[in-house]
């Protein structure tokens, strides 16, 4: 009957889709209409053709892993995509003739951009949140993940987002809101995947088995659950046409400003560090096999750390039409923001102490390690950037690319990639890794990558910041733009030849992975039973 | 080997006591365990601690001095009177306190005689050269180059396409070319000899051999000969019999070497087939006639002036 209804269901899907696509009034909706008919389409037959069989039994007492492997197939697939169009863009900076005049429109810089973006952050950082967060959620709540197939729904219905994102991108289709740039049909569709999984998740919390809820579960709600409201209120906009992919966002002017930057900041403080935090309480003590450094730390960090990241968002709109008072509170609350975003790095480094050998003999821990160094490093230097007089000169200039990025290769890079070392082996039941040589390269070339890119960012960031506000004794400007971007060109090309070696590392890593599941030694089953540990 | 490390002092044998021991036997855990995780009861680390009071107290402190906390119809405006726009306003205001001789002397001077005075002249070239780099250097190159035959003129030279003496290039500056935003705008429109049928392909060829010879590139004389006539008829008024051009309707000179589109065969073909527009903003409502004054005497000194 279920599955009679399901099928009703997505057969109305695929006809709506294709009267909606032949009246579609641009390129971007058509296409999306496409995709939706081809993935309504193959959800049909393959319901179809399961119709009638046995519903197999669920032991309920097993750890549901299969949309898990899933998952850490889509981060290092996706980990590769975005890093390549990432590669891709900084050769453009530095060589503006690779934006090809026949792919105008559609492979140029202004479209890829976004496309790099979403595709490293919600494309590769999303995945790997959400197959940790199934990993870590069952393994610490010693329950399997609460409703049955809806833990697919979530994987899949979250790669049908991206796709949906990545193709409006390059078709022109944009809300022109930074890491917020897919359209009104697109952010719907998210909206329901991320319900999904927030009541996945939440179900597997509530019939855990433990008695207490573990840190790193602290964290992941707290993502998941900002995400959905950030979500929300930066993206209220009114579709032109229900047949179009363009819509009128509702606010307008410095409020819509401050909404984007509530928005953006916090997709980067409950994304990017919270759900990445989550991850780091699970994988390293796991891979430590050390107790956490300070439960009370743990507790202080995360609370102070969700109160204060909300506040932060105005420090991306110093010296504009924001009025005074909103930026001096971005300020301060970016600064109060400095030590319980350290709180998480102590517990991770100081997690290690009296296993610091490790470092030498377990690269997957010193990958772990320089990410938790990393996230130390560009959580001093957000709040030092948020000072309004720094923030002056960095403001606009690379710095604030190099300062993400040491964020986001060194910190959300190498922890998932951490992660993945961790899962591999335990998902497909295998020995070990097939070679952790492959992982101290991809640890060296990734490291050295990351340095080279940051290096390079902060030099030219700062010398365009000072080129910019350079005036002569009578208050005239010194320097064209141009002039700037002339200056920069050697940094470019070293920060393009670093992103090369990360993509290089993450390949390798792909490798090294695909070969771990193939070709390593199979582990006796050892009954992924979800028993409570004590 | 033996005999030498024998001879040698020994280093102190390193005992360091075990870090992990030593935290096991001083710190217990909260007796929790997930998937065997467990946590130690480590209390927070004092200096973390204190950094972290340290920031709130500061920001309090910066609360009451700089504008923090909205209220209904306004924000507390801190003790210090501090305003970011104010503050641009004042920095704005001290240069312009400044500079206010300089322009308005720029203003009250003569275009031709603004070079006789040397502290005048010096103060123009900065300002202009500031404001050139500001505004003019996307189309004109930051050194004033131009954009070699893409149709961004080079102003280093004195081939100039509406006159180059100071009147001129400020006229210029002001209205722009060619732009509907002002009436008093350089105007001219070459025909499009082939594209509307003025002249058929065979006709064009032999006009571009003509106009190669003008500027003594190679061409076919025979050509060249035959082209001649149509050139007389059709192109001469503009461009003068011995293709010198004529500022006043912003003709190009075509007997030098230096092309605003490119000086090949295939170029030159191109702009007589069908014809070029090449348009320019003016200034006049973007900057103050002392800016426009002193970008009109930085160009005029870049090499070309007339």
């Amino acid at each position: 009957m279920w599955d009679y209804v399901k099928l009703a269901v997505l057969g109305l899907v695929v006809v709506v889709a294709a009267v909606a696509a032949s009246m579609a009034r641009d390129l971007a909706y058509f296409v999306h209409m496409m995709v939706i008919i081809l993935a309504a389409g193959i959800t049909f037959f393959w319901v179809l053709r399961r119709i009638g069989e046995p519903v197999p039994v669920v032991n309920q007492n097993e750890y549901m892993d299969g949309p898990i492997r899933y998952g850490v197939i889509a981060t290092a697939f996706w980990g590769v995509v975005g890093f390549l169009v990432g590669v891709v863009i900084a050769f453009q900076l530095a060589f503006p003739q690779l934006n090809f005049e026949w792919s105008q429109g559609y492979l140029n810089f202004g479209r890829l951009r976004p496309l790099h973006t979403s595709a490293v952050i919600f494309a590769f950082g999303g995945n790997a949140l959400i197959a940790t967060a199934f990993h870590v959620v069952q393994r610490t709540s010693a329950a399997r993940l609460w409703g049955g197939g809806l833990a697919w729904f979530v994987f899949w219905g979250y790669q049908l987002f991206i796709v949906m994102a990545a193709t409006g991108y390059v078709l022109g289709s944009t809300q022109a809101q930074e890491y917020a740039e897919p359209e009104w049909l697109t952010d719907l569709w998210l909206t329901i995947v991320w319900v999904a999984f927030l009541i996945v998740f939440m179900g597997t919390v509530i019939k855990r088995r433990e008695p207490h809820i573990y840190v790193a579960n602290w964290f992941y709600m707290a993502f998941i659950i900002t995400v959905a409201m950030l979500h929300l209120v930066n993206n209220v906009s009114i579709p032109v046409s229900l047949l179009g992919s363009k819509s009128v966002p509702v606010w307008s002017g410095v409020q819509s400003a401050m909404i984007q930057w509530w928005y953006g900041h916090n997709a980067v403080g409950f994304f990017l560090t919270a759900g990445f935090l989550g991850m780091m309480y699970y994988y390293i003590p796991k891979q430590a096999e050390r107790p956490v450094y300070s439960y009370k730390l743990s507790i202080m960090h995360f609370w102070a750390l969700i109160f204060l990241y909300i506040w932060a968002g105005p420090h991306h709109l110093h010296y504009t039409a924001l009025p005074d008072w909103a930026q001096t509170l971005g300020m301060t609350f970016s600064i109060m923001l400095w030590m319980p975003s350290w709180g998480g790095m102590i517990n991770g480094l100081m997690t290690l102490s009296g296993a610091w050998d490790k470092l030498r003999t377990d690269p997957i821990i010193r990958m772990m390690v320089v990410a938790v160094g990393f996230y130390g490093m560009a959580t001093f230097e957000g709040p030092m950037m948020s000072i309004k007089t720094v923030n002056s000169l960095s403001h606009y200039t690379d710095w604030t690319i190099g300062h993400v990025h040491s964020g986001a290769l060194g910190w959300n890079g190498m922890i998932t990639f951490g992660a993945l070392y961790y899962l591999v082996p335990k998902l497909w039941q295998r020995e070990g890794l097939y070679s952790l040589k492959l992982v101290s390269w991809h640890f060296w070339l990734a490291t050295i990558g990351i340095v080279l890119y940051a290096a390079s960012m902060w030099v030219t960031g700062i010398m365009e910041g000072l080129m910019w506000r350079e005036v002569d004794a009578q208050g005239f400007l010194v320097n064209s733009f141009a002039d700037t971007v002339a200056a920069k060109f050697p940094m470019y090309v070293v920060r393009a030849l670093g992103g090369t070696l990360f993509l290089l590392g993450a390949i390798i890593m792909c490798y090294n992975l695909w070969k771990t599941v193939t070709d390593s030694p199979e582990r006796k089953p050892a009954a992924a039973a979800a028993v409570p540990a004590e | 080997m033996a005999e030498e490390t024998e001879n040698k002092v020994k280093p102190p044998s390193r005992q360091y006591p075990d870090p992990a021991k030593k935290i096991e036997q001083e710190v217990k855990t909260t007796g929790h365990s997930w998937d065997g995780i467990e946590e130690y009861d480590n209390p927070m680390p004092r200096w973390w601690v204190w950094i972290f009071i340290i920031t709130i107290v500061w920001s309090f402190g910066y609360w009451i001095a700089f504008p923090a906390w909205p209220g209904i119809q306004s924000a507390t405006s801190g003790l210090l009177g501090y305003s970011s726009r104010a503050n641009v306003a004042q920095e704005i205001a001290e240069f312009e306190e400044r500079n206010e001789v300089f322009f308005a002397q720029l203003n009250d001077t003569e275009l031709d005689e603004i070079r006789e005075d040397d502290e005048l002249m010096r103060f123009a070239v900065n300002a202009g050269g500031s404001v050139f780099a500001a505004q003019c250097s996307q189309c004109h190159g930051a050194g004033g180059a131009g954009v070699q035959a893409a149709g961004y003129p080079n102003l280093l030279n004195d081939d100039w396409l509406w006159g180059g003496t100071m009147e001129d290039i400020h006229q210029t500056i002001r209205y722009g070319i060619r732009n509907e935003d002002f009436l008093d705008a350089r105007w001219s429109e070459m025909p499009a000899f082939g594209r509307d049928g003025l002249l058929d392909d065979e006709e064009i060829d032999q006009v571009v051999h003509y106009v190669l010879s003008l500027s003594g590139s190679d061409h076919d004389a025979e050509l060249a000969a035959a082209g001649a006539e149509n050139y007389e008829i059709n192109c001469a008024s503009c461009h003068m019999d011995d293709g010198s051009g004529d500022y006043f309707i912003g003709a190009p000179a075509l007997n030098n070497q230096i092309w605003l589109y490119g000086g090949s065969f295939e170029a030159i073909r191109h702009s007589i087939y069908y014809s070029r527009f090449g348009v320019m903003p003016g200034f006049a409502e973007r900057l103050r006639e002392a800016e426009i004054r002193a970008v009109a005497a930085y160009v005029h000194q870049l090499g070309g002036g007339q």
